[in-house]
């Protein structure tokens, strides 16, 4: 692979940066302890908090290659995680129905967002947009409005336990991540995926199937944020409607052009979304280190992905060049009157 | 009398990453003079262009407009230099009316408010005077692209403009829209315009230019006066060997008893096709003629799926397929090479070989993913045989020039090796010698029982090729013929003949 066309550079850069500036500023940012078999630092914490932005951008990547967008990812946090709640409090369900009911719910969510768009053609923002407002309101009505807490020792297998010293949460999403992007590039999806996204009536006009293609999309989202709500939820041992999942849709959609997928749609690098997420996560961890107030994160992430966006634009060159060689910029002609007069020229004839 | 030319381009060099692009080319224009700048697929007279009029930055070499030294810097910009620009692909903004498109970048404004009406109404006057009767509050997508093509041109119009440069405007254009376009350019002419007009027809270049510039593989061939340069000669300039016209002679077949392959009966979709009824066989070359908007485009996606049938029921292989889609159509052997290259063939962003294999894969099925060796071996094969110039499969499609994106495009369809392959202008932007190769393997590929249905605007190919034709006007089929009546003269006649509802 050629370096210098590999989109997922820039996000390494990135993420080079930070550490480098940690390495440099924020003193034992690097030390990891092993306590009781486990390992401890910023750097696993990192790790551990991505998990959730990972899975949650994996999904986000395919559905803007295939040109669209998911902005409910956070509402579907909230939802499976109230869900699993609920099912933990009122029964005594055995522990894989705990992890496989609110996927299952949740991936139905998934396809009501591919029905509206795929197949009644709504703008995915605004279709999207519906559950993202309505979805955090079913989360709450589900737990009654209020953090409902429990304690659920195989449930929580998924958000705080480890595995050979590592969080169990960053090996699932990475798994989920992998297997994912194996998925799609060993089928055709893929091609299908940035087939849709580059020109969809040309891919309509080779028979590719673009409503079931983007359907398929936004339910492995849903099924990404589904898993992402279950480890949040299991890792402070609550279902928090209101806050778990907040702005992820954000962080999911940053980590994606971070990656270097084009938010218009087309090629797409979960590759680069993972170290995304990464770049998101590390920023937001070394923001807090620095004791920076937290409002202060978000405009480090907007500063950040304007950087990222524009070193990875084509035209960078050439804005440069137009930049430090700046020419008097020719004002629009009154070209009204030209066409005008041409017009009437022409007519003359 | 020939003071400072109108435009000097001077050892021109461009190179993209893998390829020279262009080396040391010069070019001049004077005023009041329509120059033709000839090449093959991929010599580089659009990237000539685009350096002249700043989509592109060139890496060597001076520009001067009259006299004047130019560094344009965007298409706006060379623009309120006096350089208009048509360009090969049509690039209109589909959703917006055409009055609007018409106007961009010049929209009439009232008290700083767009003033819609006189907008309106200069797009009118400007299309009624190039003879084109539509409705201007139309979204452009709404027509045919040879319509677009006369909007882009309408666009670019500009009577005091300097420079009028026209990159294949006339490739889905008809005789008598050319016919309109010419008339126009000679007005401009005739103002002190100089025109560079890039075409692959011989026919309009002798029609129409007084010089000739031929690049062959971004080097310059040479500048020579259209009158002293005869057609073989021109030819062999650009090809860079000795052309022997090939003829293809035509050949009388008698298709009657071959079996029925596909088999449509009393087809129309509302507002595109009235009822028709066709009958395809197995290895024939069934051609669509008729003029512009006569609705053959129209007909072909009825067959292929892309509309769905008002009325009428298909036949493949004598087994009925109702309401048939593209995918369904494509298992059952059918291809369709669309005219619009750019927004109904090409995925901008995927590689040749991405592009190359899609029908194929899709036909396949999303589980069933052709092998690397596979892919590789197919692209391989008609890169080659159809002499696509491109540093390599992996190539982006939207880097390639106009002629060898279309060529990936019909080697796209032959790879699902159909029995049917619709071809909606095939040679649409491909060089002389890449066209008689087209006519050859339509040729070829109806002896190997493969059915062609064959649309162009060029007449003369259709009769060339075609065992059977019918002929369209006024969105339906007024008459059929075959064998040795396939005649140009006849087309004619049958479409004077049958008055205008
Ligand atoms: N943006 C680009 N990146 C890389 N290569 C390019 C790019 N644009 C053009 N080329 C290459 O430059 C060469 C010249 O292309 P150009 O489009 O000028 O050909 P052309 O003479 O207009 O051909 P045609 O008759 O097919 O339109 C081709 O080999 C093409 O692949
Ligand atoms: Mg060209």
């Amino acid at each position: 692979m050629n370096i210098k066309q590999s989109k997922e550079i820039w996000a390494f850069l990135a993420l080079s940066l930070i550490l480098l500036f940690n390495l440099i500023f924020t003193q034992g940012f690097f030390s990891i302890e092993i306590r009781d078999g486990r390992f401890y630092g910023s750097l696993i914490d990192i790790l551990n908090r991505a998990a959730p932005i990972i899975l949650t951008a994996t999904g986000m990547t395919l559905v803007i290659a295939t040109g669209g967008i998911d902005l409910s990812v956070g509402s579907l946090m909230a939802i499976s995680g109230a869900i699993a709640a609920v099912m933990i409090s009122n029964g005594d369900f055995p522990t894989i129905f705990l992890f496989v009911v609110p996927i299952i719910l949740t991936a139905l969510l998934g396809v009501w967002n591919g029905l509206l768009i795929g197949f009644r053609g709504i703008q995915p923002f605004i279709a999207t947009l519906i559950l993202m407002v309505s979805g955090r309101g079913i989360a709450q009505l589900l737990t009654g409005g209020q953090i409902l807490i429990f304690e659920h020792q195989g449930f929580e297998l998924l958000g705080r336990s480890y595995f050979l010293g590592f969080p169990v949460a960053v090996s699932v999403a990475l798994l989920m991540a992998l297997a994912i992007n194996l998925f799609v590039r060993k089928t055709a999806i893929g091609l299908f995926i940035e087939s849709i996204g580059g020109n969809s009536t040309a891919s309509r006009y080779v028979g590719i199937n673009d409503k079931m293609i983007k359907v398929s999309a936004y339910v492995v989202t849903a099924i990404c944020a589904a898993i992402a709500g279950l480890i949040m939820t299991g890792n402070i041992r609550g279902a928090d409607s209101s806050h778990i999942g907040l702005g992820m849709e954000l962080d999911a959609i940053l980590s994606v052009a971070i990656g270097g997928t084009v938010l218009e749609g087309g090629r797409f690098h979960i590759g680069g979304t993972i170290l995304g997420a990464l770049v998101i996560q590390s920023l937001t961890t070394t923001i807090l280190t620095l004791g920076v107030p937290v409002e202060i994160t978000q405009i480090m992430k907007a500063l950040v992905v304007v950087l990222v966006s524009f070193l990875q634009s084509e035209n960078v060159k050439e804005i440069f060049s137009q930049y430090f060689n700046p020419r008097k910029k020719a004002l629009l002609t009154p070209i009204e009157k030209q066409i005008d007069d041409s017009t009437k020229e022409v007519l003359n004839v | 009398m020939c003071a400072t030319p109108l435009l000097i381009m001077k050892n021109i060099s461009k190179s993209f990453p893998g390829v020279k692009a262009l080396e040391g080319v010069d070019f001049t224009l004077q005023s009041g003079e329509i120059h033709c700048l000839m090449g093959e697929n991929g010599a580089g007279k659009s990237t000539l262009i685009k350096l002249l009029t700043g989509v592109y930055r060139i890496s060597e070499g001076e520009m001067l407009l009259s006299g004047k030294p130019i560094h344009p810097r965007s298409p706006l910009d060379a623009q309120n230099m006096s350089i208009s620009t048509v360009y090969q692909e049509v690039n209109l903004l589909p959703n917006q009316s055409v009055a609007e498109n018409i106007c961009i970048g010049r929209v009439p404004r009232k008290f700083g408010l767009l003033d819609r009406k006189s907008m309106i109404r200069k797009a009118k006057e400007i299309l009624e005077w190039m003879n084109i009767d539509i409705d201007v509050t139309q979204p452009v997508s709404n027509y045919s692209l040879a319509i677009q093509q006369m909007v882009s041109i309408a666009r670019a119009l500009d009577i005091k403009s300097k420079i009028l440069i026209l990159d294949e405007p006339t490739s889905s254009l008809d005789t008598e829209e050319v016919e309109q376009l010419f008339k126009l350019m000679r007005k401009l002419k005739d103002e002190g315009m100089g025109i560079i007009f890039i075409t692959h027809f011989l026919d309009q270049v002798y029609e129409i230019s007084e010089k000739i510039t031929v690049l062959r593989n971004g080097k310059l061939v040479g500048e020579y006066t259209t009158e002293n340069l005869p057609r073989l000669k021109l030819i062999s300039k650009m090809i860079g060997k000795e052309f022997t016209s090939e003829h293809v002679k035509k050949e009388f077949r008698n298709t009657d008893s071959n079996p029925v392959l596909i088999n449509m009966e009393k087809g129309s979709v509302a507002n595109k096709i009235e009822e028709y009824d066709i009958k395809i066989r197995k290895g024939e070359v069934y051609g669509l003629a008729g003029l512009l908007g006569s609705g053959r485009t129209e007909l072909a996606r009825s067959l292929f799926g892309l509309d769905r049938l008002t009325t009428g029921e298909l036949w493949i292989n004598d087994e009925p397929h109702k309401g048939i889609r593209p995918i369904e159509a494509i298992r059952n052997g059918m291809g369709f090479c669309p005219e619009d290259r750019k927004e109904e063939a090409i995925i901008p962003d995927l590689s040749i070989s991405e592009n190359l294999v899609l029908a194929l894969q899709s036909r396949k099925g999303v589980f069933n993913k052709i092998k690397e060796s596979e892919i590789k071996e197919i692209v391989n094969h008609y890169i080659d045989a159809l002499s696509i110039k491109a540093t390599g499969p992996e190539q982006k499609i939207s880097t390639l020039s106009g002629g060898n994106q279309q060529k990936v495009i019909l080697a796209r369809w032959l790879a699902v090796n159909p029995s049917l392959l619709i071809l909606d202008e095939p040679t649409r932007g491909i060089d002389i010698g890449a066209k008689s190769e087209v006519m050859q393997m339509i040729k070829v590929l109806s002896k190997k029982e493969i059915s062609i249905l064959f649309i162009s605007s060029e007449l003369e190919e259709v009769t060339a090729v075609s065992d059977r034709i019918a002929i369209l006007k006024d969105r339906r089929i007024i008459g059929e013929q075959k064998g040795n009546s396939v005649t140009e003269r006849n087309i004619l006649n049958k479409i004077a003949e049958v008055p205008t509802l």
